[in-house]
């Protein structure tokens, strides 16, 4: 897996998290849920393969509380 | 010599009258003339002199982090827009005293440092965020004259901070002074970048300001003649729990922590474990706090931190599991409620500890599973009160093991039913 310096990584505003869960259905690679629905993300960053899909699960959080943060 | 100071605080008497701030007597010095009398005038400074005398005398801050002085006022100079500034006392933590003591004996030194920094960030509003216990009708007197007397070039609003824990955490400090509720945001950019109303801010605690002006009268290197090389001055602390004269103490940093006990009389009975550095800080045994030193650097290799100088010592005869089962309570009732982690879990976890604490039959599955949602919790908020409030719980559960296993057995060591940690009054 890439984790290069420039690597993208995910960024959650829980403060606006609802626990929606679109981010563990477009990204089940990175996302999983807690118990409660809220994402659990335990490598933040962005491998060069899943860029795309992750832009797409930034878009589609009904809440944008999903970030992408560059390093 | 025993002054209380604020009867809603356990830990509330000044016990050792010596130090920078404290001075040789920790009479009031909230008239004026008093603090001319003791310290004199600020010396005229330009904006780069304030500058250079944070950078020279390395002084650190006193809200917890420990983060220079300098470079937050580097950050906020470098930054584009006419800067605010802040001093920082609203001062959450239920067994800390010592901004509060600040703000009520020596509130010329929080407004002379504040004046300071403004002028370092060329600042055109000042802000007082102070404890909500203070009354905010003296604090606005005391400005009042000030600024008749000429030493304030900047005008200083008082905002009373709300009655919660997390009420100073910086950028609860910024919502709140722009209008909003006191509460953590998300943090896309720096405060020094875009704080109050989008400004860029320098949010100060109370007792590094008052440090910074007595640096402008003293110069940098009478700042560093104490502490230790990497962390120069002194620090107030508030001792309280297993102590003879339970207060406010001032030492050097490097201090042993046998002798910040000592300043409050000592131990008044055997001791078991202290906690440093309040409810999110870390328990220590009796024997590993006796051998260390209130030096951020040494403290970290036990996974300890001064903070903002929470010391409170745990006799013989108090049961941790009690005192730490209600202050989980209490961080739970605190959590502000915007982030599901903290929401959902701080709770479970403290009822968790409620069931081994009193008994209840929460058994091993209890311990476990309070140690399983924290892992949960941890890293998954906008502040870190989840982070904080597990350092809290899991330093316990080490030096408390034996406890535990007593518990987990059906007894408990507790002989008598005073309350150690104090808690806010629930709302």
């Amino acid at each position: 897996m890439k984790t290069a310096k420039s690597a993208p990584r995910m960024v959650v505003d829980w403060t606006a998290c609802d626990g929606r869960g679109l981010c563990a259905e477009l990204l089940p690679e990175l996302v999983s849920r807690d118990e409660w629905g809220f994402p659990l993300i335990p490598d933040p960053t962005v491998p060069a393969a899943l860029r795309d899909h992750a832009e797409r699960a930034v878009a589609a959080c009904p809440r944008l509380a999903l970030r992408l943060a560059s390093t | 010599m025993t002054i209380l100071f604020d009867e809603h605080v356990q830990t509330g008497a000044e016990v050792a009258a010596y130090g920078a701030l404290m001075g040789p007597s920790p009479a009031s010095q909230r008239e004026l003339r008093a603090h001319l009398v003791a310290h004199g005038a600020v010396p005229a400074t330009d904006a780069h002199a304030v500058l250079r005398l944070a950078v020279d005398s390395g002084l650190t801050g006193h809200g917890g982090a420990g983060f220079p002085l300098y470079r937050k006022l580097e950050a906020v100079i470098a930054a584009r827009g006419r800067a605010i500034v802040v001093a920082n006392g609203a001062e959450g933590e239920p067994a800390s005293a010592k901004d509060r003591w600040l703000l009520a004996r020596r509130p010329h030194l929080v407004l002379d440092g504040l004046q300071l920094v403004a002028r370092a960030t060329n600042a055109t509003d000042a802000y007082l965020y102070a404890n909500h216990r203070l009354e905010v009708a003296v604090l606005t007197d005391l400005l009042a004259e000030r600024r008749r007397s000429g030493l304030d070039p900047v005008s200083v609003t008082v905002i009373a901070a709300p009655d919660a824990f997390i009420s100073g955490e910086e950028t609860a400090v910024v919502s709140h002074i722009s209008g909003s509720a006191a509460l953590p945001r998300f943090k896309s950019a720096r405060v020094t970048e875009r704080g109050v109303r989008g400004r860029p801010t320098l949010v100060s605690n109370v007792e590094t300001l008052a440090l910074l002006a007595l640096i402008a009268r003293r110069g940098a290197a009478w700042f560093r003649s104490a502490g230790t090389p990497d962390a120069p001055g002194t620090m107030l602390l508030t001792v309280g729990g297993a102590v003879r004269a339970p207060g406010i103490v001032e030492t050097g940093h490097g201090t042993p922590l046998a002798d910040v006990l000592a300043l409050a009389d000592g131990p008044s009975t055997h001791l078991q474990a202290v906690l440093l550095g309040g409810y999110h800080g870390t328990w220590l045994t009796a024997e590993e706090f006796a051998s260390a030193k209130l030096s951020r650097s040494e403290l970290a290799a036990l996974g300890a931190s001064p903070g903002a100088g929470v010391v409170v010592a745990l006799g013989a005869g108090t049961c941790g599991l009690v005192e730490m089962s209600r202050v989980m309570s209490y961080l739970a009732e605190e959590s502000a409620g915007q982030c599901g982690p903290c929401l959902n879990g701080l709770p479970r976890i403290a009822n968790e500890l409620k069931s081994v604490a009193f008994g209840d039959g929460g058994g091993r599955r209890a311990v476990n599973e309070m140690l399983r949602l924290g892992g949960i919790v941890v890293g998954r908020g906008a502040c870190h009160h989840p982070d904080g409030s597990m350092r809290f719980l899991r330093s316990g559960l080490r030096v408390f093991a034996a406890e535990v296993e007593l518990h987990l057995a059906g007894r408990c060591s507790r002989t008598s039913g005073d309350v150690v940690l104090p808690t806010a009054v629930t709302r």
